[in-house]
């Protein structure tokens, strides 16, 4: 695999080519998503990437009526809210995420542990195009 | 395995003030310091010299943001009237002030300095809330703003998660704030000083008077569960689970223990000092505690020598219903999944075993998030000191208090325990 640095910027990057990547610890086989360049459990430096399956579990979630300015652009607000969770991945460890395929009027029917599958949200801004890590129902 | 720190030598409070906390039209950052300022003079018994303070600690977040002026430690030097003694601004989001009371600590206790002015200050409601929660969002971690979480998002989320590992549900955090409006009209500084029930009547009488009929609402659990006058903000979390925008300051002054009899016969000792750093949610261990928070009560409760059951009372950071379910258990006051039964209780009333946030915390006395802190520290000091008036904990020996500060989504925890002696 290309050797991109372990940095915000080359996972965002992989993002938008529909890739959840993270990086494991050759020292210690640590992994991390998103990747860290240093290793927290052995501070070794030396890493690779690894591809995610993008699948897991709901572990937390909420539905968002108070919506921030970046998401109000997108067209959320009081009477369309939106819902961010965190997603336990199969391999372990866990990423912040949008969670779509759900009615987050009805946070009842929610539940936490439910099996999610991964999905890219792809957002042109201006020139850019930004893409947003979201989770779906299996 | 960590050891138990110490400080060079002891330090005490010897005085303290804080101005009103609210939204204020005609007041700025200066003249709400001004205003804790003069308090705190006047609550040093037997009087001090201002020329004696030795340097400044001031926590502010984002000043910077909220009023467009940063800087702000000379700001508030020179207003006192203590410049060129040097200023030193601490930043660590809503424990900003924690912060420069610990700063402060460390000076005098190394021996460098032997009197200290520590105190926090914030201005954010010359700002719509729009920009106040845009402001606020600077101090989430960025994965987490990328997915679209707020600050209410992020602990409406370790509601859900807690929630469905302990099995408790909305109305268990209408405890909380049920109980934390009933101690809010006992203290003058609070911004919302009214309780959910006497809301709930003005609310009635003037939807009567406007629409002809009133609401049924019984209880005041009725009245929360009215997404009418509560409406969700970040699901499990509504407006009454949030804390307000506001303005305010506090201070403290803070000598070397050695030296504090010199200005009052009831100094408060500082017992034990604690503060962690935190993780992005997505890396913490468990979603339904803050590793900070247990990070910073093993160092306070490790250097005090006391354990959790030694601390009578506690202001805890209750940004959201839920932070202070999930802290009360963090600082080891309640088991793991047990915080809300206790709540349900009473154990955390003003008349409990274990009274929280006797200020009315951050939901009712207000959270100009730098002024927070040290206002915190303000409720224990005047506690301790037996001058709470009204809301004063209805214990005969009350010797040891606690005050919890958190920063961001859990990037700082505080814990700091207060001691008569």
């Amino acid at each position: 695999m290309e050797e991109r640095p372990f940095s915000d910027i080359a996972y965002e990057q992989y993002l938008k080519e529909e890739k959840l990547m993270g990086s494991r610890c050759l020292e210690c086989d640590a992994y991390y998503v998103p990747p860290r360049s240093i290793c927290v459990k052995c501070f070794s430096s030396d890493m690779k990437w690894v591809e995610m399956k993008g699948q897991g579990r709901l572990a937390a979630f909420t539905c968002i009526s108070i919506a921030p300015p970046f998401m109000i652009d997108q067209g959320y607000n009081r009477k369309n809210p939106y819902i961010s969770g965190v997603v336990e991945l199969e391999e372990g460890g866990r990423v912040d995420a949008r969670i779509e395929g759900m009615d987050p009027g009805k946070p009842e029917d929610i539940r936490v542990g439910m099996p999610l599958k991964v999905k890219y949200l792809h957002r042109e801004v201006g020139e850019k195009r930004e893409t947003y890590l979201a989770f779906e129902p299996l | 395995m960590k050891k138990n720190r110490k400080l060079g030598r002891g330090v005490a409070i010897v005085g303290a003030g804080m101005s009103k906390f609210g939204m204020f039209k005609d007041k700025d950052s200066k003249d709400l310091f001004a205003d804790a300022f003069r308090e705190m003079m006047v609550s040093v018994d037997k009087g001090f010299d201002p020329s004696e303070i030795d340097a400044l600690y001031l926590g502010n977040f984002s000043n910077d943001y909220f009023m467009r002026q940063s800087h702000w430690g000379p700001i508030i030097s020179d207003l006192v009237g203590i410049a060129p003694k040097p200023a030193t601004r601490t930043e660590g989001a809503c424990a900003s002030s924690a912060l420069a009371f610990r700063e402060g600590v460390f000076a005098i206790a190394s021996g460098f300095y032997d009197m200290v002015l520590v105190g926090g200050v914030e201005e954010m409601s010359k700002r719509t809330t729009e920009e106040v929660a845009e402001g606020l969002a600077l101090a989430t971690v960025p994965y987490e703003g990328r997915a679209g979480f707020t600050f209410p998002g992020v602990f409406g989320a370790v509601a859900t998660a807690y929630f469905a590992k302990f099995g408790a549900n909305r109305e268990h955090l209408m405890n909380i704030t049920i109980k934390s409006h009933n101690n809010a009209p006992l203290n003058p500084k609070a911004q919302f000083p009214i309780t959910i029930q006497d809301l709930m009547n003005k609310k009635k009488e003037s939807l009567k008077k406007r629409e002809g009929t009133a609401p049924e609402w019984q209880t005041e659990k009725d009245f929360l569960g009215d997404p009418r006058v509560n409406p969700v903000v970040a699901w499990p979390m509504h407006l009454f689970d949030c804390c307000p925008i506001s303005d305010g300051a506090s201070c403290m002054l803070l000598v070397a223990e050695e030296i504090a009899k010199n200005f009052t016969d009831d100094p408060i000792t500082v017992a034990g000092l604690g503060q962690g750093s935190g993780r992005g949610f997505h890396a913490s261990d468990d979603l339904t505690y803050f590793e900070a928070t247990r990070y910073a009560a093993q160092e306070a409760y490790g250097m005090s020598g006391l354990t959790p059951e030694d601390i009578q009372f506690s202001e805890v950071h209750d940004c959201f219903s839920i932070a202070e379910l999930v802290h009360i258990e963090d600082l080891g006051f309640f088991k793991p999944g047990e915080g809300y039964k206790a709540v349900e209780e009473g154990a955390t009333r003003l008349d409990g075993l274990k009274p929280i946030n006797t200020s009315g915390g951050l939901k009712c006395k207000g959270h100009p998030v730098g002024a927070t802190g040290i206002s915190q520290l303000y409720e224990v000091w005047t506690q301790l000191r037996g001058q709470a008036g009204p809301r004063q904990v209805p214990v005969s020996d009350l010797r040891i208090g606690g005050a919890h500060n958190l920063g961001g989504t859990g990037g700082t925890c505080t814990f700091t325990i207060l001691e008569k002696r």
